[in-house]
């Protein structure tokens, strides 16, 4: 196993289009190893996106069961051609990404989404996944398709139209 | 390279951002953080430029600052990565509006280890009824905890709201 290079913008490489992964085999599956070396040897980065280490197939990781505060999760999912059929809701939150080191910013992403993968082993899942969670997925996603969290930025000045608030 | 923050005030006007960026660019300044804002008619920027030691700011802008009538204040030599500090809770605020409600809510804040990011207030609300709207990104130093405490003795008629930021990393 190794740890990958993560491309940072501006590289081109992170702005292309992923492919649909084809066939599970050994190559993909010693791949998804070294995609979550990568991972883990970020600083708590709960995501990757295969492109993100210049590998241009529909792959991500997402694992956000060890956030400091506990949220709703799916555990650790190792997602293969994942696609979202459904969006509902919309929520602010602050992302920041591997790929764009030291700034963070603001997206609105859909609250609730469900979502079709494949996992390693091959077997399909469907799933409904909804806050950090599912914010997670969308940014992975993202990458899949050549766009960046940049993309998405909305002003500060937005705040004020939070939905989730606790007293 | 040399940096410094220039702040200009002024009346509100169209082209201001674009005329002071021309200038800059033109003398060869780099541009960093910047942040602007409108309030009653007024305009302020805030904006941090990496210079040669030799550049005089004053004499690059005084065409817009003349031409425009704004003040320049400028703070030289300023730490070419300030520490970037990352906010961990997002605030609002709302009541009737009433002197004394920013004081209020900021320093019992404060006191509980809030450092304020960024802050922005608003009145709404008609004529008679005006309502006081504040929304802040901090960093609570002392933990979220503390800030939910402290806010606590807060008046009855202040309404606030506290969100834990936890910011994405992926
Ligand atoms: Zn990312």
């Amino acid at each position: 196993m190794s740890v990958l290079d993560i491309l940072a913008y501006p590289s081109e490489q992170l702005k292309k289009l992923s492919e649909t992964v084809e066939q599970v085999d050994e190559r993909l599956l010693a791949f998804i190893r070294d995609l979550e070396e990568t991972r883990l040897s970020g600083p708590g980065a709960v995501g990757i996106a295969a492109p993100q280490v210049n590998v241009h197939q529909r792959v991500v990781i997402v694992d956000v069961s060890n956030m400091k505060k506990p949220c709703e999760n799916h555990g650790h999912m190792i997602m293969i051609n994942p696609e979202i059929t459904e969006w509902d809701g919309m929520a602010m939150g602050r992302e920041g990404c591997l790929s764009v080191p030291d700034f963070t910013g603001n997206v609105i992403r859909a609250e609730r989404i469900v979502l079709n993968y494949m996992d390693e082993t091959g077997e399909k899942h469907e799933i409904t996944s909804s806050g950090f969670e599912a914010r997670a997925i969308q940014h992975e996603l993202d990458h899949l398709d050549g766009l960046l969290f940049l993309d998405r930025l909305v002003s500060r000045r937005t705040d004020l139209f939070q939905r989730k608030i606790y007293k | 390279m040399n940096w410094s923050v220039l702040t200009l005030v002024g009346a509100d006007q169209q082209g201001i951002v674009a005329a002071v960026s021309k200038l800059l660019f033109e003398a060869d300044c780099q541009l960093a953080e910047a942040s602007m804002m409108r309030l009653g008619g007024n305009f302020a920027i805030m904006l941090r430029v990496g210079h040669d030691a030799s550049a005089d700011l004053k004499t690059v802008l005084a065409p817009v600052v003349d031409g425009m009538k704004l003040h320049l204040h400028l703070d030289e030599d300023v730490p070419a990565s300030p520490r970037h500090i990352e906010p961990d809770v997002h605030i609002t605020v709302y009541g009737a509006d009433r002197t004394g409600i920013v004081a209020q809510v900021t320093s019992l804040l404060a006191s509980a280890g809030l450092n304020i990011i960024d802050l922005e207030t608003a009145v709404g609300g008609s004529a008679e009824q005006p309502i006081y709207i504040m929304s802040i990104e901090g960093h609570a130093q002392q933990g979220i905890e503390a800030l939910r405490n402290a806010i606590k003795n807060l008046a009855d008629d202040i309404e606030i709201s506290l969100t834990e930021i936890d910011t994405l990393r992926a």
